[in-house]
């Protein structure tokens, strides 16, 4: 028999924060997956909003690729606000 | 880089604290360990749900029901957890339950002992989710991701296992005198399968010193289960009930309790299938797989039918 999919699960723990994964779980369909989401991740209100995709439908990045693929972002200092000077006495800034 | 450059980078990674994730690389005796560690914790979870089943419809009020029943589901979900972790790293759900029901994989002994009276649900919330948790802790920071994050979530959940059963047995001290000896006799009988929960001792532990050096581990079983030592014989003084080893004193010059010789021989036998209920779990587990099957089948066609199906879905943005 083929076994019931993986799905990845998202929940939201109240409204104002995004959705983060909690983890993953095996459900015949994604309504099957929330419902037993409920169960698994959300048995103290840790949820007010779930979301399911199937673990297949994730495109990931390679970590070994993290490297190349983070770099452009490394050497760019002038991105952050303490690059840059304030004069002494200069308030609101 | 060649692969000593991979496996030594590898290595300063966990000395340097930092996690690792599933997709990075990793030597395959990390990831084997891995697998067979996170399956036992998961497959104990889900064998530990049996002796308490045995006494849900035979709580004493609706107050404890509840609560057995909670505990008990949380059980499921901690084993839930922990297959997803173990499947992270590549391993296969359907296999590892296969190999929880054809013997080839462990899980902890003290789940092979009787619950015999009501008291046994208190002693094991009390000693067995103690020593548990004991031995849970550390692995919050256990060095591969998913697996400290699971261990995290069960780590919240699980104190409250651990009050209820202490609960239980204060009820039970407090009582008639018949009740405070069926907690003594619950203590005489999981007391010394509780200390062989944390395994060998280090002199013999094969796996310790390998797993330390991977941030899999960060304490030894001896060091583990001195804490518990130390935790419990307070707590056994306060019920006023009695550890049944003659040997327990305070030791001032190493500021532990001293306790007696463990029978290692009985903890063979128990982890090599000949416990008291080796047997009966596995079945219990085997019949349950075997008549869900026709459940799982049924969804799997259900949703097989439906997915060509346009039904309306809500989608999530």
């Amino acid at each position: 028999m083929k076994s019931w999919p993986l799905y990845e699960v998202f929940i939201r723990s109240k409204a104002g924060l995004h959705h983060k994964h909690a983890g993953s779980l095996h459900a015949a369909d994604a309504q099957m997956a929330i419902e037993n989401a409920r169960d698994v991740y959300c048995r103290r209100n840790e949820g007010a909003s779930i979301w399911v995709v199937l673990s297949a439908d994730i495109t990931a990045s390679n970590p070994n690729e993290s490297a190349e693929l983070f770099d452009p972002a490394e050497d760019k200092i002038y991105r952050h606000p303490t690059f840059y000077h304030v004069p002494e006495g200069v308030k609101h800034l | 880089m060649n692969v000593v450059d991979i496996e030594s980078g590898f290595q300063e990674k966990i000395d340097k604290d930092i996690r690792i994730e599933p997709r990075d690389w990793m030597p395959d005796h990390y990831r084997q360990t891995l697998i067979r560690q996170i399956g036992q914790h998961a497959h104990s979870e889900i064998v530990g749900m049996l002796p308490e089943g045995n006494w849900i419809t035979r709580a004493p009020s609706l107050k404890r029901k509840v609560a057995l029943l909670a505990k008990i589901q949380d059980e499921a979900g901690h084993g839930l957890y922990l297959y997803s972790a173990a499947e992270t790293l590549g391993a296969e759900r359907d296999q590892m339950v296969e190999e929880l029901h054809s013997g080839k994989a462990k899980y902890s002994s003290i789940f092979n002992y009787p619950a015999l009276t009501w008291a046994d649900m208190g002693a094991i919330g009390w000693l067995v989710d103690g020593a548990a948790i004991q031995n849970q802790i550390p692995l919050c920071r256990c060095s591969y991701g998913p697996y400290g994050r699971a261990m995290v979530r069960i780590c919240k959940e699980e104190s409250f296992h651990q009050r209820q059963g202490y609960e239980i047995m204060l009820v039970l001290c407090q009582g008639t005198p018949v009740q405070k000896a069926m907690a003594q006799d619950a203590l005489n009988r999981f007391w010394w399968p509780s200390l062989m929960m944390f395994g060998p001792p280090d002199a013999v532990s094969t796996h310790t010193e390998q797993s330390k050096r991977w941030g899999i581990k960060r304490f030894t079983n001896d060091e583990l289960r001195q804490r518990f030592v130390d935790m419990i014989v307070p707590q056994a003084a306060h019920l006023g009930i009695t550890i049944p080893d003659p040997d327990i004193k305070w030791n001032e010059e190493t500021q532990h309790y001293d306790y007696g010789q463990i029978n290692w021989d009985e903890f063979w036998q128990v982890v090599n299938g000949n416990g008291p209920c080796n047997k009966e779990r596995m079945e219990a587990r085997v019949n349950a797989w075997k008549e869900g099957a026709w459940v799982r089948e049924a969804a799997m066609a259900y949703a097989e039918k439906h997915q060509h199906q346009s039904i309306s879905k809500s989608q999530a943005v």
